[in-house]
């Protein structure tokens, strides 16, 4: 009763209680991040089946990651990494990875869920935001320390960022693992299977793209075919 | 009524903005699809940044600036040789079977002699030269093309030596000697590119003999053609195919230290992309390239191009020299533009197009020097222009020169008069860093490094500004470093501690 109760009718108090507790959920599952990263076996499991994440923690740090990359691009030192400023642009760096990263996702989804594993896409989704912790973690502060290097001293730097990148990978791939309850060979296969899905996905999205950009363009000439004539 | 007024005027003005789309072309090769002005360069990222003009016209040689039509009536044929020194100037007349000696003085031309046949030479009169070259003491060497030989002759122009076909097995002994190109060396050794011999430069000792080849390309054996040849081919097509051996240089030339320039124009696009076709090369005494390519893209001439068309391919560079300072020039024969490069492979400006006007090209053959000033013959011309430094060009120049000389303060308050003409010269910013490196001005110098996208300098500067902030703020850094080493051990301490607390009153409560 006094759930409907507030629904209809939320108190003041009640609605700063709900926002506090929000908070103090959202701020866990961030910091459950850091669990998750260290303890890869456990943390995945506990994420999905105990409910340790939320979906805002990992639109956080699918947006971080996004960020990073975009940081990484402007502000490394030239000595490592020379980006045609002039020529980049931003929105479209960041979505040559969110829609990789999107797809990806997708297939995985739609593969796994035939051949009975069990997460979700909320889970997938969520697992895999939470695998690019690593990256964000190392690649952000590394942005700093390659203004402070000069690059005979940069195998430190490289060192790191392949780091990174082996860890999100071993991330990924123990998250799927724990995500679909899988064993390692049936991960291995199934990420192998995704990528293909991805690229039919990928055909498919280009071919519905450029059938919609024609179907478009006849109508335009429809219309303005007709427009001539009537004037 | 109207309507067609209005229709007519659409027509009318599409076809004014097609034309005028061709119109300006002849400068910029629009169709190319990179259009550049006369004078450009290329940046970091391979962009085309325009530049003041490097060269300007000097004056334009030609059969009527000779006089040549009031004397014999012959005018210039198809020039394909040209040679300089000092004030001299050979240019072999290849249609007219004749050299013309040249006397230039500034912008003043004068014709010195007319030669056509070399005494005591067997025929006396040349065929078809094609090249030569001129020694200290006069002595002229000739490509006699069609008459098969290297004359050699004195000032007075009576035979000194003949270089023939070799007897050498290593020569084909079933086709002719067909000397295109000819260059020789202090010790009077002649280097000859002659047409269908692909194993690269014949080498002749001053006494006349034929000692070897020299700079061939290593034999690159590709395994699907091996055996499409050797299985899939009749005996009849595989001879056929053994016989067309293209000449793989274009031209040579022999710098003061003895090493020799060469031109390649035989390669195909993706070799020119993964540098292994190295179109410009500096071959030492046995024949390797020792070009220095310290720069991101390698001396190729023009970084873009359309696709492989007679037209619009990638560069062709026909002719090369090479300047007392170890800059060099390459012509390109395909857009009519020159290339100079710095002793490090850095493009230093590029120039010029196809057209009629002075200063641009039909079809460049050859390509000299006297001092600064570049000459180049144009075969469909029949014409020499002689270019001369502006003062952007010579300050670049005087800018290169000085600091191989070690006046680093002077060639840095030379970089900063180029800067002033042109803001987007990487080699200014180095020159400026370096500089202001020696001067220890060190955030300023990496500033100049990172325009110039200098690692190497930038890295040097860097580790020494760093090294200073370092020694200045040492108190902070030390500080930090603690601070931020003790508070994670400090709150490690106090929960440990917490926790015993809270154990040992839970003890309690049990107890």
């Amino acid at each position: 009763m006094s759930t409907v109760k507030s629904v209809i009718e939320p108190t003041a108090a009640e609605r700063a209680e709900r926002r506090r507790a929000w908070l103090d959920r959202y701020g866990k599952s961030l910091r459950y991040a850091l669990h998750v990263i260290t303890h890869p076996f456990d943390g995945f499991w506990d994420l999905i089946h105990e409910n340790r994440g939320t979906i805002a923690a990992a639109n956080t740090f699918l947006f971080l990651f996004l960020l990073t990359r975009v940081l990484k691009l402007i502000c490394t030192n030239f000595q490592f990494i020379s980006a045609p400023i002039q020529h980049i642009n931003v929105f479209e760096e960041a979505a040559s990875l969110l829609l990789p990263f999107l797809v990806l996702c997708v297939a995985n989804w739609a593969m796994t869920t035939l051949f009975d594993g069990k997460g979700r896409f909320r889970d997938i989704y969520m697992g895999m935001c939470y695998a690019l912790v690593p990256y964000i973690l190392i690649q952000l502060p590394m942005i700093l320390v390659s203004n402070m290097l000069t690059f005979e001293e940069g195998s430190i730097y490289t060192v790191m960022l392949s780091l990174s990148l082996i860890w999100c990978v071993f991330l990924v791939f123990v998250g799927l693992m724990e995500i679909h309850d899988y064993t390692p060979g049936k991960t291995f296969i199934f990420i192998i299977v995704t990528i293909v899905g991805a690229c039919v996905i990928l055909f498919l999205m280009l071919v519905f793209f450029s059938l919609l950009s024609d179907a478009v363009s006849f109508f335009v000439s429809l219309y303005r075919e007709i427009v001539f004539r009537l004037n | 009524m109207m309507k067609k007024t209005a229709g007519l005027l659409m027509i009318l003005m599409l076809l004014i903005t097609v034309s005028a789309g061709y119109a300006d072309d002849s400068n910029s090769m629009k169709e190319d699809g990179f259009s550049t002005s006369y004078s450009y360069n290329y940046d970091y990222w391979g962009d085309v940044q325009m530049t003041p003009d490097p060269y300007r016209v000097l004056t334009v040689i030609d059969s009527s600036s000779l006089g040549l039509e009031q004397l014999d009536n012959l005018s210039i044929n198809n020039p394909q040789g040209l040679f300089a020194r000092g004030g001299d100037v050979y240019v072999a007349d290849t249609g007219n079977n004749r050299i013309l000696q040249l006397n230039l003085d500034g912008e003043k031309v004068t014709l010195t002699r007319i030669i056509t046949e070399i005494s005591g030479a067997e025929p006396a009169t040349l065929n078809g030269p094609t090249d030569l070259f001129a020694d200290e003491e006069g002595n002229i060497y000739i490509a006699d093309y069609n008459n098969h030989r290297v004359i050699m002759a004195n000032k007075d122009l009576n035979l000194m030596k003949e270089f023939r076909k070799p007897t050498d097995a290593t020569f084909n002994q079933s086709s002719e000697f067909l000397p295109s190109k000819i260059a020789v060396d202090v010790a009077g050794r002649v280097y000859v590119l002659a047409t269908n011999v692909n194993k690269g430069f014949m080498k002749y000792e001053s006494d006349t003999s034929f000692t070897g080849y020299i700079g061939a390309n290593p034999v690159k054996i590709d395994m699907a053609d091996y055996i499409w040849k050797r299985y899939f081919m009749s005996r009849e097509q595989r001879a056929a195919s053994e016989s067309f051996v293209p000449t793989e240089y274009e031209n040579l030339y022999i710098d003061e230290k003895g090493f020799i320039y060469a031109t390649n124009t035989v390669f195909s696009e993706w070799e020119l992309k993964s540098d292994t076709a190295k179109p410009i090369r500096r071959l030492n005494g046995v024949g390797n390239d020792i070009l220095i390519k310290n720069d991101r893209y390698p001396p190729i001439g023009d970084l873009y191009w359309k696709s492989e068309s007679i037209q619009y391919g990638p560069s062709k560079l026909t002719d090369i020299t090479a300047l007392d300072n170890e800059i060099y020039v390459a012509v390109d024969k395909i857009r009519g533009r020159l290339f100079g490069y710095d002793s490090q492979g850095v493009m230093l400006w590029a120039f010029g197009t196809k057209g009629n006007a002075d200063g641009a090209f039909n079809r460049p053959t050859a390509l000299d020097h006297i001092g600064y000033d570049l000459l180049v013959l144009d075969g469909l011309k029949n014409s020499v222009t002689v270019f001369t430094p502006t003062e952007y060009g010579q300050l670049i120049y005087d800018a290169t020169d000085t600091y191989l000389d070690g006046d680093y303060d002077r060639s840095a308050e030379l970089w900063q008069e180029v800067m002033k003409l042109n803001a987007n010269y990487p080699l200014a910013f180095r020159g400026l860093g370096r500089s202001m490196l020696r001067q220890e001005k060190y955030l300023e110098a990496m500033d100049y490094f990172e325009r110039a996208h200098d690692r190497d300098d930038y890295g040097r500067a860097f580790k020494q500004y760093r090294k200073i902030w370092i020694e200045k703020n040492v108190l902070w850094v030390v500080l930090i470093l603690a601070v931020l080493l003790l508070i994670p051990l400090i709150l490690g301490r106090i929960k440990k501690m917490r926790w015993e607390v809270i154990m040992h009153e839970h003890s309690k409560v049990r107890h």
